[in-house]
């Protein structure tokens, strides 16, 4: 890019004139453990250190868009789940919000407290999964069952709420698909005490332990403007230290009646914005996840979840863009109505898509093992990126 | 800044690329002409200190029917204001300047628009399918994209939906 005006890459290799040395071309993945799925990054090598990254996408490509056009709106949802499908609750939120603005409807009270508990809760089963792989990754393998161990449960309460423990198809335009059952409400509480507790335990096993430091401190600095330029959101933005939080900036949902604060990444253990802050975001967002379900556990009011999903969906025409915060960041749907019966247009912004465009612009200058560290810090879904 | 506000300045800079103004729409847009100074409007969108737009948060393209489209959120994380940008091209031969060294973001997002509906982007770095197969043939978001039977000999169509596609 020979106009650009942005500031070089971090890393500049200094490498003196009369070293003769060769470039290796090197494939990493698609199969490869620690890239998350089927992604493949070319990597041109200076042996150990890493000249170039390119991310080649698109193995899981399934043309989410092209389906979605042809079907009807209630029928996206489920769709929606199989984006991102360890954070499914919140795929289908974005959507459903984004419809029931375009069709101006208000929802009924215990639907909305009942979409930020399973949004909340799926959020901490997002973030468990990051913390387990980001531990396997670098080389710790037992803080990942520690952390399946407790996904577990929460997976359980969605069992209990929807029949679904993955794919859950349970927030639908104008409500949610269940209520919850007789004391569903007391066990998500109960969930939340045992819960708080252990996130200490993670913190002892692997967050403050010394070799998980040394490997994720001051590896993969993203400045913050490189972070916004490169449309980077979520925790890996505010682990550069953006106050940016859909969730504050742009409440959707109930989300403006909760305390709660926004994470954002300090730089305590090395370079504001490398991968131990990124790591320590999500930890940290948990205990806010916390927060904010018990509250809305002792808030929610009685009623009828389903009273205001509608029989038939009629969004009048026109267009929407409505962006949510999910566990990776913002995920945008723009929705395109033209009045019928399905969608003219669903157009999905993934937030690890543009997360993982960052990739090529921060590996440069580092070693091949830290890529591994920087992928795993990008939290990267595969089945949102390739859609 | 308002919506109304930003088109009152760009359209004061840029009478000939501003074309036209909705207020009405749920989120008010700005509708530009892409080939006068379009990409001069993006970068005084990014560097004048009132507008900041430091952040495209999406960038889409849309098959109209007759004309492709492109449409552009932006955001500024200074200001917390945004706006939307929306531009329509020829079905054929549709030509947009790239955005991507304003906006690095942008480089994906132009890619994947190339790949699915087939837009050129000029002056992007790297313009080559992200999502498909280099091989493919087509543009499959396009309305009047006709789903191929074979891919190099692989079958893609159901036995069952066999020609029934597009109905």
């Amino acid at each position: 890019m020979s106009k650009s005006n942005l500031p070089p890459t971090q890393f500049e290799l200094e490498i003196s004139d009369d070293l003769k040395t060769e470039e290796m071309t090197l494939s990493m993945g698609p199969q490869h453990p620690s890239t998350h799925g089927v992604l493949q990054v070319i990597l041109k090598t200076d042996g150990e250190i890493i000249k170039s990254a390119e991310p080649v996408i698109g193995y899981l490509h399934r043309c989410f868009e092209k389906h979605a056009e042809n079907v009807t709106y209630h029928q996206v949802i489920p769709y929606t789940d199989r984006l991102d499908y360890i954070a499914s609750m919140n795929n289908n939120l974005g959507y459903a919000i984004g419809l029931e603005r375009m069709m101006n409807l208000e929802v009924n009270e215990r639907a909305e407290y009942l979409r930020v508990i399973v949004a909340e809760l799926n959020r901490i089963a997002s973030h468990l999964i990051a913390l387990g792989t980001y531990g396997l990754d670098i080389g710790a393998f037992t803080p990942f069952l520690y952390v399946f161990r407790d996904r577990e449960l929460i997976l359980d309460l969605f069992e209990e709420l929807c029949g679904a423990r993955l794919l859950y198809n349970y927030i639908w335009v104008g409500g949610v698909a269940y209520d919850a059952p007789q004391g569903w409400i007391d066990k998500v509480k109960e969930f939340t005490d045992y819960f708080e507790p252990k996130i200490k335990e993670y913190n002892d096993i692997l967050t403050f332990n010394k070799i998980f430091i040394e490997r994720t401190a001051n590896v993969g600095v993203i400045p913050p403007e490189v972070g916004i330029n490169y449309g980077v959101s979520g925790p890996s933005l505010r682990g550069s230290g953006v106050n940016f939080d859909l969730r504050k900036d742009a409440p959707y949902s109930i989300y403006d009646r909760f305390d709660f604060d926004v994470c954002i990444g300090k730089g305590e253990m090395g370079t504001v914005g490398d991968t131990w802050d990124r790591y320590w975001v999500r930890v940290a967002e948990m205990f806010e996840s916390v927060k904010i379900i018990r509250q809305a556990c002792d808030a929610i009011p009685e009623g009828d979840a389903k009273e205001t999903v509608p029989r038939n969906i009629k969004v009048p025409p026109g267009d929407y863009y409505m962006a949510t915060e999910t566990p990776r960041g913002e995920l945008g749907y723009y929705i395109i109505s033209d009045g019928g019966k399905n969608p003219n247009r669903v157009k999905v912004r993934s937030p690890a898509y543009s997360n993982l465009s960052v990739l090529p612009a921060i590996a440069p200058g580092v070693m091949i093992a830290d890529l591994v560290a920087i992928i795993g810090s990008l939290d990267i879904v595969l089945g949102e990126i390739d859609r | 800044m308002t919506a109304q506000e930003i088109y009152d300045t760009l359209k004061k800079k840029f009478p000939d690329t501003v074309l036209e103004f909705n207020s009405e729409a749920l989120q008010p847009f700005i509708k530009l002409d892409a080939e006068k100074q379009f990409y001069e409007l993006c970068q005084f969108l990014r560097d004048d200190e009132a507008m900041d737009f430091d952040f495209l948060r999406c960038l889409s393209g849309v098959d109209y029917g007759e004309p492709l489209g492109a449409v552009y959120h932006l955001f500024s994380m200074k200001h917390r204001h945004e706006i939307v940008l929306k531009i329509e091209v020829a079905r054929e031969g549709g030509k947009i300047p790239s955005v991507a060294d304003l906006w690095r973001t942008a480089d994906w997002h132009e890619r994947e628009i190339f790949d699915l509906y087939g837009i050129t982007f000029t002056n992007h770095p790297n313009l080559k399918r992200i999502l498909l197969p280099d091989d493919w043939e087509g543009h499959p978001l396009r309305k009047d994209y006709v789903t191929p039977e074979y891919y190099n000999g692989i079958p893609i169509l159901h036995p069952d939906t066999k020609g029934k596609t597009n109905e």
